[in-house]
């Protein structure tokens, strides 16, 4: 085990840990989705840096060839990314949609929003 | 096994190490950064530096589609959507000390457990043992695609790729609904029901 040898899988550690923090610790919803796209591409690389073998070519086949790297991993990242931009752009309809409803997209805003509202006057009881 | 020359491996490596340490500084700056349209900017700097890596890893069809799609369609849904909802994130009332201390043990513990994944590059680890030969000798033979990761995409993995395409349109649908018709604001109590514990 050396810096060389394990260093692809601690840039994606990095990177998974940089996304959970934009997740977890920033407000703006935007930035939210921005730290979870983040989160996405590293495990790209997460499945893509352990298939690689140094020498070897991309795996289209050809006669002058021996050496290919693994092409699974590359399939299953394909349907991710695509997968991906799909849920990002869903995303960024709910923000739009939610910045129309509350008029911002800061979480604490909106749930500052809502709180007020659960505990306003005149409580409309009706059950069911 | 390599053919390269040992030169050649080592400016690979090197190569791989110089992009991975600029996406990591790419990844901190847009925690960082509070004006959303620089993050945004730092997003696709921070797309294409992946797709280079992805070429340098050999992932060469997932090199264009992260250069076309994460940089490109991201980008510019990203743009629209900060146009729609405003460029500047507000300062946090507190210091995340919480979310950093999760951050750092959690990945504490993912680099105690990668102590333990074979090398980079080891053509003895596992990933290389299994299905990966027998695409790689067979692919090619049985769909007539040089490409193995075409003839995987659409031929072995067809119904997945059929799936993915189900995915999209979904979303597609979802998008639409939240977005294709617009009312005029109601109050928000009207628009919601209620549900007290």
């Amino acid at each position: 085990m050396t810096l060389a040898s394990h260093f692809s899988y601690w840039v994606t550690v990095l990177l998974l840990m940089v996304g959970l923090f934009i997740v977890m610790a920033r407000e703006n919803l935007i930035k939210k989705l921005i730290g979870l796209g983040i989160f996405q591409t590293a495990v790209y690389l997460l499945y893509i840096a352990p298939g690689k073998l140094i020498g070897g070519v991309a795996p289209i086949v050809g006669g002058q060839f021996a050496v290919y790297s693994n092409p699974l991993p590359h399939v299953l990242i394909l349907t991710a990314i695509v997968v991906g931009v799909a849920t990002l752009a869903l995303g960024l309809a709910l923000v739009v949609r939610i910045k129309e409803a509350y008029g911002s997209i800061d979480e604490d805003e909106i749930l500052l929003m809502d709180a007020r509202d659960d505990t306003s006057p005149e409580p409309e009881a009706k059950d069911g | 096994m390599a053919t390269g020359s040992r030169s050649e491996i080592i400016l690979e490596e090197l190569t791989a190490v110089v992009l991975l340490t600029l996406m990591g500084a790419a990844a901190i700056g847009m925690a960082r950064q509070r004006n959303l349209y620089g993050v945004v900017l730092l997003s696709g700097i921070y797309s294409f530096l992946m797709a280079t890596v992805m070429v340098v890893l050999d992932a060469v069809d997932v090199a264009m589609t992260e250069a076309a799609v994460g940089a490109g369609i991201s980008t510019v849904l990203l743009f629209g959507a900060i146009h729609l909802t405003g460029g500047t994130e507000s300062k946090p009332i507190h210091r995340p000390w919480l979310p950093l201390l999760v951050v750092v043990a959690t990945g504490a513990m993912l680099v105690y457990g990668t102590l333990g994944l074979p090398a980079f590059s080891d053509p003895g680890a596992p990933i290389h043992q299994h299905v990966a030969p027998r695409y790689l000798t067979e692919g090619p033979v049985k769909t007539g695609v040089p490409n193995v990761v075409t003839a995987v995409l659409a031929s072995y993995r067809g119904f997945d790729t059929l799936g993915e395409t189900f995915v999209v349109f979904t979303a597609g649908i979802g998008v639409i609904a939240l977005l294709g018709r617009r009312r005029p604001r109601r109050p928000l109590d009207k628009s919601r029901e209620e549900s007290k514990e």
